[in-house]
């Protein structure tokens, strides 16, 4: 009943505005991005305004919890936005496959993004890509300057420095070594696991062999993630096993914590928080001189409902969407999403300067569990979370955690079994 | 002619009267309760729904990814259940027997002070406690120091062992006012007479208590255990605000209510489900059904009444 009234009161204001700006087209975007509003208003919709005489958007965002179940029942009730916000993978793969969200393989923006950028928003086959990629999100870890100076640690290339800088951090005493709790677990996997674990599984390399069932969630390069994973445990400081996501965000800003194993849309939180200067470095290797690999994440995407009563209209914000203005905009209001386009995009933020930099000098990868593998029951990607957890507390040995998802993952997966 | 017409003479009133408690009632509750029960014997293929009769019961209860998961959330909504019988109900009634003693002074003042986390919502309850417990900024580890005890802390939220007897306990903090109303309502209703006629044969003091106030409040007990267990069988709102929906550490403080919000709505990468969240929401329904005919049946109607 309620989503009648709902439905309802948009159809209304729908019919208002439409009525109000006769001569003008007037899009609506859905998002879950509701921290962007006045990105959007102030910035993207002007920009794009300015150039496009004749077409208004509207930015209409949504909670993010509620994203998922809001969009889905809008668009079966009709009742939907011109341009859908899309999330990676499977959630707008369903869309696109139900025929709410229209193939957009032809259109000329989509040229600027690369295979990789695109997998999120691609069918299996990769013959139809059905959103134009608007940002990334790379993993790595942020460290505060001062601590490093104050204890005399150097910024760790390899695991041994890694482990050697963790060891005097503690021995000092005066800085929790790592900021991280395994109370919302989620950490475990994200900015653990699938942070670390690139540089074992080469990248793509290993991602797509794990897909094609080339390689085993048992195998070494698999397992030594979560062998590294099992080490972080005495330096998470007391009660890890309680901290929670705004916990370990807080003590890292406070300036109480040396490392924090990160995502780079913490970059512009953390910006206005904290009164020390910041810096990042990408996941440790094994060994000097080996090739570093990062999670350089596709995250947010943006589409085209196929019911749109706007096709054109709608392609040609897509299309801007796509341009490298659109690009220089978005990243520079939001330092930590990083375009997914091949324009070279200048960026003002230094922390945002050295994440996107590892681009040129690693190899860049998506987070492994994310692309088909998580389609099954149980779930890889909540699996791989609880792995991650008992791993770190060490409630499972990493051999153990491999084996489990492995069973678990070959039990629905052909190419796995 | 009249005399025969009457008593077949559709009683509008009673219609209209009834008609507004029926209709929203079957909007918000029997509808969707049997559109459920429905809904679990269906499942998506291909885009569309289609009629799989008991298949979603045979995964549930058949498939050991679902089972186990079941069996683990049906065994922690029994110790959450019985942690409330165990420590609510007992202190709710101490609590109860202590405000009703006529020398207390300031009962009303603990009665309020008691009962007021009840209204609270879960949500502010669940983040407090779990600020309270913090091991980093909470005031647990503190006090306990304060007292010399700094080593029985640990931070039991976030170990397998503690987190659902602690969040039992949270449950219990909340929640303990009920009983509490209702057996201090029950004492009170008890005639002074019948306790002189005890004092005169000589039962006084805590004898009193247990020969005489205990099995005339015994009705309420039951009334409050049959509360106690539909409440905590359709539990859900403290253990999400204060785990989340994977109800860590490892799926230690996983209930029913949460497994069925992750299986319906999905979760992170986990879609959502609706046929299977219906069939683990029928099998809650169906659980909370006989545990509530088995008291009715035989508790109920071999407890004995007093008429005053």
């Amino acid at each position: 009943m309620l989503k009648r009234t709902i439905t309802g009161g948009l159809l209304a204001t729908t019919v208002l505005c439409t009525h109000a700006m006769a001569q003008d087209v007037t899009l609506t975007i859905e998002s879950w991005r509701n921290d962007d509003l006045a990105i959007w208003q102030d910035q993207i919709i002007p920009a794009f305004e300015a150039a496009n005489p004749g077409i208004k958007i509207k930015f209409t965002p949504s909670a993010p919890a509620e994203y998922n179940a809001v969009l889905n029942s809008k668009l079966d009730a009709g009742s939907a936005g011109d341009l859908v916000t899309c999330r990676p993978f499977d959630a707008s793969l369903a869309l696109y496959d139900a025929g709410q969200l229209a193939n957009l393989s032809d259109l000329d923006g989509m040229k600027n993004f690369s295979d990789v950028a695109k997998s999120g928003w691609s069918t299996d086959d990769g013959s139809a890509t059905f959103c134009v990629p608007m940002a990334s999100v790379i993993h790595g870890f942020i460290y505060n300057k001062d601590a490093f100076a104050e204890v005399g640690v150097e910024v760790p290339s390899t695991e041994a420095e890694f482990f050697a800088a963790l060891d005097k951090i503690k021995e000092d005493g005066n800085y929790t070594p790592m900021a991280m709790g395994t109370n919302d677990q989620w950490e475990a996997a994200t900015m653990g696991y699938n942070n670390i674990g690139p540089n074992y599984w080469k990248g793509e390399e290993g991602r797509l062999a794990l897909i094609n069932g080339e390689q085993k969630l048992t195998d070494p390069q698999w397992v030594a993630p979560f062998s590294q994973l099992a080490k972080w445990g005495s330096y998470l400081g007391d009660g890890y096993e309680a901290q929670t996501y705004p916990d370990s965000q807080n003590i890292f800003t406070l300036g109480r914590a040396a490392i924090y194993p990160a995502g780079s849309w913490e970059i512009s939180g953390f910006n206005n928080l904290v009164d020390f200067e910041m810096g990042a470095f990408n996941p440790p290797v094994q060994a000097a001189g080996d090739t570093c690999y990062i999670s350089d994440h596709t995250d947010i995407a943006i589409g085209m409902n196929a019911n749109t009563a706007h096709p054109e209209e709608t392609k040609t914000f897509l299309n801007w969407v796509g341009s490298a203005e659109f690009a220089k905009i978005y990243a520079n209001a939001l330092p930590g999403f990083f375009s997914l386009s091949n324009h070279e995009v200048g960026m003002e933020d230094p922390l945002a300067q050295e994440f996107v930099s590892w681009r040129s000098k690693c190899e860049s990868s998506i987070r492994s569990t994310y692309q088909i593998l998580s389609r099954g029951t149980p779930n890889l990607e909540n699996e791989t979370w609880n792995a991650s957890v008992a791993v770190i507390r060490g409630n499972e040995t990493p051999e153990a955690a491999g084996e489990r998802l492995q069973k678990g993952l070959a039990s629905w997966y052909e190419p796995q079994q | 002619m009249n005399t025969t017409k009457k008593p077949s003479r559709i009683k509008w009133h009673i219609l209209v009267f009834l008609a507004p408690a029926v209709l929203v009632y079957t909007a918000v509750m029997i509808y969707p309760l049997f559109n459920t029960l429905r809904l679990s014997l269906y499942s998506e293929v291909a885009q569309t729904r289609e009629f799989v009769g008991l298949a979603n019961f045979k995964t549930l209860f058949g498939d050991e990814n679902w089972s186990k998961q079941f069996w683990n959330a049906l065994g922690n909504n029994f110790w959450f259940f019985i942690i409330h019988m165990l420590v609510q109900n007992p202190i709710g009634i101490l609590l109860a027997a202590i405000l009703s003693h006529p020398k207390l002074r300031f009962a009303g003042f603990y009665r309020s002070a008691i009962f007021i986390p009840t209204i609270l919502s879960f949500v502010i309850v669940g983040f407090a406690w779990k600020l309270i417990l913090s091991p980093i900024w909470g005031i647990a580890p503190g006090m306990l120091d304060a007292v010399g005890l700094k080593s029985l802390y640990a931070p039991w939220l976030g170990r397998e062992a503690y987190a659902l007897t602690t969040l039992s306990l949270v449950s219990v903090w909340q929640f303990v006012g009920i009983p509490m109303m209702l057996i201090y309502a029950a004492l009170l209703s008890i005639p002074e007479e019948i306790l002189e006629a005890g004092e005169c044969d000589g039962i006084t003091g805590a004898a009193a208590f247990w020969k005489i106030k205990l099995p005339l409040i015994l009705p309420s007990i039951g009334i409050i255990s049959i509360l106690t267990f539909v409440a905590n069988f359709n539990a859900f709102d403290l253990i999400y605000a204060a785990q989340g929906a994977l109800a860590g550490p490892d799926f230690a403080t996983d209930i029913l209510g949460t497994f069925m919000y992750r299986t319906f709505f999905g979760f992170q990468l986990q879609l959502g489900d609706p046929h299977m969240g219906s069939a683990i929401a029928s099998a809650m329904f169906a659980i909370i059904l006989i545990g509530v005919c088995i008291y009715l049946f035989a508790i109920q109607s071999r407890m004995r009444r007093y008429q005053f």
